[in-house]
């Protein structure tokens, strides 16, 4: 099993470490995993802007750079999103869609879904609270929504719960939008930190030391609310909890 | 002045914004418990969407079944092309009846359509009896969400209304106190009134008769009243039989407000005696929308307020941020449907979280709606040049990765270095409330390559 990591270009030049805790992650259980060098951006950000041109340039190059792996894996719930569900538009009846679209996998549900280890041997002392990515969340189905009747379930706290000594803690709002949403983060400035301002005190009111997701650019946008503020928390990617980064 | 800059007026508010955010996620929280003792919710969820689907998809039929039996009934049907026909075709019937008061009860399409000003303008009194639409009316506001009219309004600010327009108790803005002295100058005009105006949720066509939904029964009282009764609905609201009417009446009030039902639930298939039952079918763009695949399901909206009261921006924004009749996440759509132009921001008042399309009672991907407008406010010339040029120059960098590398090293390299007062300039617009992340020395792939060595 050949895997082609897909690292998010914004990930890439300001979040390395996190990225390579998500390569390391897979190593750890022993996969074989190949990071194409000529990789950039998914087209998510040209997507949202409504450039759908430009979007479809890069979805095709995305195509060409991993088409031939067995499996896509990126440390991203949005940029995986975008693959799976908003590629079609571009992409429909091309040779190689059908096996990208059903093979690229967000990272905990790579492991959540394909490889089901049954422990990380990392033990992560924090009480934790988890921020569910939207696009992550409604769009992969990552974990029950409170929108719909459905029976409760959390693919990311399954998978934390692999990890040693880590609690959780209980928000008021489990699955709100930190209001990140790319391009909204600029455009509808105001209501884009208003937001991130409600959901980092959610996760401060529920005690949490740690607030982890499978999307960094929530986290940024969290992180630099947090770090304005200078507020008593911060945020980690999972994959970091997961590679046994303290 | 387009959304976002309205918004972060609202936003610049934060006691009030807060307030706002809480009374609606209130009502959102309580709609989930209500969905939550149905296990057939989904279910349910699911039929409406077909049911709507299907209907959509043979309009023309339905429409003509539900004339050809409401005519049966004594009926009168009329047909507006747009808001204008709408509005004269109401007028004319007020005069015709010789008609000065009127009283409507809620109905989102004669806000759409402009009714207020335009019978005003031409002499007739036109009263609005639904408590949250009196406010707003009062105030010469619009209704600010399409089930709560005037959720943007504090008590003391109604209070105050009411003792400008009502003669109030100085400073009483006691809830209890207000309805009654609002019922009372309600009933008043209900009892002096002419003519009634409804709008309508629901158009069945086998039985040819329209079913109002309320919470107040304002309504009933207007349209037992007066002689004449002119219902108003869109083309879009015609269901087939009265078997479907159950799917929705449950789905609705849930919906809408974490009830069962809808306190008032009121069929009229036939005038009342002596009296005359007037039905305006609108189209006003519906078909345009309805011929276009990829916006068509809006139409299949049942105006429950779920999406509104869930939109995390619809909560810290406000319902007149939009400047559309119709706020929130539907609003967005159908506006940019409408008028691109005009609403060219709206498809942009969103964070793509998809939370709209997981409450909808129809199961309409709104999300995916204002997506696609998106492209269509790119296709049209109409995102503003200065964020095309820097879409464009980035897609074209990231063509090349190499050249990317090097931005990337020199962006890593020289910002760190540079003060914080060229960081933060005023072209920072994250930084305005965020601090940038920490540049890092090295990219992922410089990590990744030295690693292979
Ligand atoms: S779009 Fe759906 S959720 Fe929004 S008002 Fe219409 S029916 Fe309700």
């Amino acid at each position: 099993m050949k895997i082609g990591l897909f690292i998010p270009c914004f990930m890439n030049e300001l979040y390395p470490k996190a990225s390579m805790a998500t390569l390391k992650v897979l190593e750890n259980l022993g996969l074989d995993v190949e990071y194409p060098m000529n990789q950039t951006c998914c087209g998510q950000p040209m997507a949202n802007s409504g450039c759908y041109l430009e979007a479809k340039e890069l979805a095709k190059r995305f195509l060409k750079i991993f088409k031939d792996y067995d499996y896509i894996v990126a440390p991203s719930g949005s940029c995986v999103a975008m693959v799976r569900v908003n590629y079609a538009q571009f992409l429909e009846g091309e040779e190689g869609f059908e096996h990208l679209k059903n093979n690229t996998y967000e990272l905990v549900e790579f492991l959540h879904d394909v490889i089901k280890p049954t422990t990380m041997n990392v033990s992560f002392p924090y009480r934790v609270g988890i921020h569910n990515s939207c696009h992550g969340h409604r769009e992969l189905g990552m974990a029950s929504m409170s929108e719909r009747n459905f029976p409760e379930f959390s693919k990311i706290k399954k998978i934390l719960s692999l990890v040693d000594d880590i609690e959780f803690v209980t928000l008021r709002r489990n699955d709100e939008c930190c209001g990140f949403g790319g391009i909204f983060s600029v455009t509808q400035e105001a209501i884009s930190v208003a937001m991130g301002i409600d959901r980092v005190n959610d996760h401060l009111n529920a005690k949490a030391e740690v607030i982890t997701g499978i999307d960094m650019s929530c986290l940024m946008h969290m992180q630099g609310i947090i770090d304005r503020q200078k507020l008593p928390i911060k945020t980690m990617h999972i994959a970091q909890i997961l590679a046994g980064e303290l | 002045m387009g959304h976002p800059k309205k918004a972060s007026k609202f936003v610049a508010n934060s006691k009030r914004m807060h307030w706002h955010d809480k009374a609606l996620w209130f009502v959102r929280e309580r709609r989930d418990l209500a969905t939550h003792q149905l296990d057939e919710w989904e279910e349910l969820r699911r039929v409406a969407s077909e049911i709507k689907t299907h209907t959509m998809d043979r309009l023309d039929y339905y429409l003509e079944e539900f004339e050809k039996n409401a005519t049966q009934k004594g009926l009168h049907i009329h047909w507006a092309r747009d808001a204008k026909e709408h509005n004269e075709i109401v007028l004319n019937l007020l005069l015709t009846h010789g008609a000065k008061r009127v009283v409507k009860s809620k109905s989102m399409l004669t806000e759409e359509c402009g009714l207020n000003p335009f019978l005003e303008k031409n002499g007739i009194e036109i009263v609005d009896t639904d408590l949250g639409e009196r406010i707003v009316q009062l105030r010469k506001e619009a209704p600010s969400h399409i089930v709560l009219p005037a959720i943007h309004l504090k008590k003391e600010e109604v209070g105050k209304t009411f003792e400008e327009f009502l003669n109030t108790q100085k400073d009483n803005c006691d809830p209890t106190y207000l309805t009654r002295e609002a019922r009372k100058h309600l009933r008043e005009k209900f009892l002096t009134a002419d003519a009634s105006i409804t709008g309508v949720n629901f158009a069945i066509a086998q039985t040819g008769g329209v079913v109002v939904c309320t919470n107040e029964g304002n309504a009933d009282l207007g349209a037992s009243l007066p002689k004449l009764h002119i219902a108003s609905m869109g083309i879009e609201k015609v269901i087939p039989r009265l078997e479907e009417l159950s799917v929705f009446t449950r789905l609705l009030a849930r919906s809408a407000t974490g009830q069962p039902i809808t306190t008032y639930t009121s069929h009229f298939h036939a005038p009342i005696e002596g009296g005359e039952l007037h039905i305006v079918i609108v189209d006003n763009g519906r078909s345009d929308t309805l011929s276009n695949s990829d916006f068509k399901e809006s139409l299949n909206c049942i105006r429950c307020g779920a999406c509104l009261n869930t939109c995390p921006v619809y909560r810290r924004s406000g319902g007149h941020s939009y400047g559309y009749t119709i706020p929130g996440p539907i609003g967005s759509t159908l506006g940019a449907s409408r008028d691109l132009q005009a609403n060219r921001t709206l498809p942009f008042a969103c964070t793509l979280c998809a939370s709209c399309s997981n409450v909808c009672p129809s199961k309409i991907k709104l999300h995916n709606q204002l997506y696609r407008h998106r492209q269509n406010v790119v296709k049209a010339g109409l995102l503003g040049a200065k964020k095309r040029a820097i879409l464009k120059v980035s897609s074209w960098v990231m063509k090349h990765p190499l050249l990317l590398d090097f931005v990337g090293l020199v962006v890593r390299k020289v910002v760190p270095i540079l003060p914080r007062s060229i960081v933060y300039s005023k072209a920072n617009i994250w930084g305005r409330g965020r601090e940038v992340p920490k540049f890092p020395k090295k990219s992922f792939k410089e990590l990744y390559k030295e690693r292979k060595k």
